[in-house]
């Protein structure tokens, strides 16, 4: 027992209320909101540390045994992903105390915030299938209304598709969720996971778990992404990169534990069509990036294409694709981040979004260019930043499974990545100065700071992979055998018995 | 053009109070039957729409001076308050405590932790229930 995985999901939250009282009092809010997330990240740490000694760790809420108790289950990978969420949120959150309007600071922008990183934690954390619908919703109402938030025309047009399709996507989860306890009885992970395994190849759980399969295809934006451009281009800056870095995130999440925990027992079906939908997710997201002239879309087609190429690592399902799958989501959030926060930048100092109307920026921000151009390498995957070893895992792990349609996929979409925002950088940064000195919007040091920040992390990421190898293959060992987690749910022995019964 | 509602108006006048009534029993039933916090402020809320539609919003406003969204975040406030009050004494989250009293009058009486809890989602229910109502209600 250890109360501490709980504080992730449960400090934002109370946070959050609090500040609804101090409405007005923005800076206190500011100050709030940061120190809640530099907790989250102290306390991720210090788990990821214990977890290392330990083992999986869990705590039944109010003492209720699982499977019969709702359970949060801590293990490398969802600490990991809970402790690269918060920096990222972090840093968002300061680019947005240096940029964003006084108005919408005031239309409760932090608690909605901090709501949303605790639906994020919890979906990450909680080992009760329920509850991760639960955690999800909270996670998707903040956003409805972070993403509406200032209330422009344009975007209350893009919220309304994106509410409809959520709503419809919570529908089919709901449902599923009745499909699966229908079926197999529980709604314990682990215990789902036991008794999946005790039915085999049956074709009624392979039919939930393709249920389950498309509604969370719907929220990671696999195949069933076309609300996904529209949506992550019309918030503002800081709430677009939020969004991008971590939302579609908790959709791979949820896939990545739906298919390595829960519904192993059918790769043939399960696997395959998770492999096909992430090809054509990876084609579909290379056509968009290639054809759009708005640098927001072009970022918006660039998270497609990382969806893609981290359910390529998941349907190929090998250890080392698993330790990929996890460098990649970690690098995704950081660099998904980076990206769209220098999108935003680029559109605040010129006021446009065409690449073609920009040009020369780099005479003018040499600093800003160049942490484009690392945010663009990162991406591409070139070493030794953080989206190369993941690349490469991911890679090894198609050859070891003789996917070799979707390695050449994976491997060609680098290069499309690397072409699409190579051509804003030659468009739009590079070239003759468009800006003239006396036009020219003065982007002060601290506006930079947090992508400089977020250039660091993918560095460090890179660099520090050796550090965090043990993190991670402890984490991947764990998704690739599922008993290690069953056993820390369930008691060990307990099971088994029950197995062989 | 004034509606003559009258008759909604006297009427509402004593239904308020057998709905609130109810709502509060309701509440304090829910901890052994049918009821609970979300039922019982699901009723409550229902009679201050009630009173919202018979009355205008200004009248209504004056008797309950509060800003509905802070009452459903005091009911948030309250909920998770007792959730995290667990881990002060080393005991898993979310669980409470309970024990009886023998008073004078009423015999054996239970008190417990979880109808704080219960209040909390009440007080939530009742904010959020209202907030909606009023925003739709607003025109611009």
């Amino acid at each position: 027992m250890s109360n501490m995985i709980v504080l992730p999901l449960i400090v934002p939250v109370i946070t959050a209320i609090l500040l609804v009282f101090l409405k007005e009092h923005v800076t206190l809010q500011r100050i709030i909101s940061l120190l809640t997330l530099s907790f989250i990240i102290i306390i991720s740490v210090i788990l990821l540390v214990e977890i290392q000694e330990q083992g999986v760790m869990r705590i039944d809420f109010s003492g209720w045994a699982p499977p019969f108790g709702i359970s949060f289950v801590a293990d490398s990978f969802a600490t990991l992903l809970v402790l690269v969420a918060n920096i990222v949120a972090l840093i968002c959150m300061l680019y947005t105390i240096f940029t964003m309007e006084l108005r919408y600071e005031k239309m409760y922008f932090y608690p909605f915030t901090l709501l949303m990183i605790a639906g994020v934690n919890g979906s990450f954390l909680t080992g009760d299938i329920f509850n991760l619908f639960v955690c999800f919703e909270v996670m998707l109402l903040a956003s409805y209304a972070l993403i509406s938030l200032g209330g422009e025309k344009i975007q209350l047009r893009e919220a309304l598709k994106y509410v409809l399709i959520n709503i419809v996507a919570s529908w089919i989860f709901l449902v599923a969720l009745a499909f699966l306890y229908g079926t197999v009885g529980t709604l314990n992970m682990a215990h789902i996971s036991i008794r999946v395994m005790e039915a085999g190849a049956n074709p009624l759980i392979t039919t939930v778990a393709l249920i389950f399969l498309i509604v969370f295809s719907l929220k990671a934006g696999l195949l069933l992404f076309f609300w996904l451009p529209g949506s992550y281009s019309v918030p503002p800056t800081a709430i677009a990169a939020l969004f991008a870095a971590l939302l579609t995130k908790v959709g791979m999440y949820a896939l990545v534990r739906t298919f390595t925990l829960l519904f192993p027992n059918n790769p043939e079906v399960t696997h395959t069509a998770l492999g096909i939908m992430a090809g054509i997710t990876i084609i579909a997201g290379c056509i968009g990036a290639l054809s759009g002239r708005d640098v927001r879309t072009i970022a918006s087609y660039n998270v497609l294409i990382g969806v893609g190429f981290i359910i390529i690592g998941l349907a190929v399902g090998t250890e080392s694709a698993l330790q990929g799958v996890i460098y990649y989501l970690m690098h995704d959030m950081v660099a998904k981040a980076m990206l769209f926060l220098a999108v935003g930048m680029m559109i605040y100092v010129t006021g446009e979004t065409v690449i073609d109307k920009m040009s020369g920026l780099i005479r003018n921000y040499p600093f800003f260019g160049w942490l484009f151009f690392i945010a663009m390498c990162s991406l591409a995957g070139i070493p030794p930043l953080s989206g190369f070893l993941g690349k490469v895992l991911i890679g090894q792990g198609a050859i070891e499974g003789g996917h070799f349609v979707l390695l050449g996929l994976g491997f060609f979409s680098s290069l499309i990545v690397l072409y699409s925002l190579l051509r804003i950088f030659l468009s739009s940064f590079f070239g003759e100065t468009i800006i003239s000195l006396e036009d020219e919007k003065p982007l002060p040091k601290r506006i930079l700071l947090p992508l400089t920040l977020l250039a660091v992390c993918t560095i460090g990421l890179g660099i520090g992979a050796e550090k965090l190898a043990p993190f991670v293959t402890d984490a991947a060992e764990t998704l690739y055998t599922p008993s290690i987690y069953i056993d820390a749910v369930l008691d060990g022995q307990q099971w088994q018995g029950e197995v062989n019964k | 053009m004034k509606i003559n509602d009258v008759i909604l108006r006297t009427i509402t006048k004593v239904v308020v109070f057998i709905i609130l009534t109810l709502g509060v029993y309701l509440f304090f039933a829910g901890h052994h039957a049918p009821g609970g916090g979300f039922i019982g402020g699901l009723v409550l809320a229902s009679g201050v729409v009630l009173l919202y539609l018979a009355y205008d919003i200004e009248t209504v406003h004056k008797g309950m001076p509060f800003d509905f969204k802070k009452v459903a975040a005091l009911g948030v406030l309250l909920a998770t308050g007792t959730a995290i009050g667990s881990l002060f004494f080393d005991v898993p989250f979310l669980t409470q405590a309970h024990t009886y009293i023998d008073a004078p009058i009423f015999g054996k009486m239970g008190f417990s932790t979880v109808t704080i809890f219960e209040a909390g989602v009440a007080l939530t229910v009742v904010g959020v229930v209202v907030t909606i109502i009023l925003s739709i209600s607003e025109d611009e």
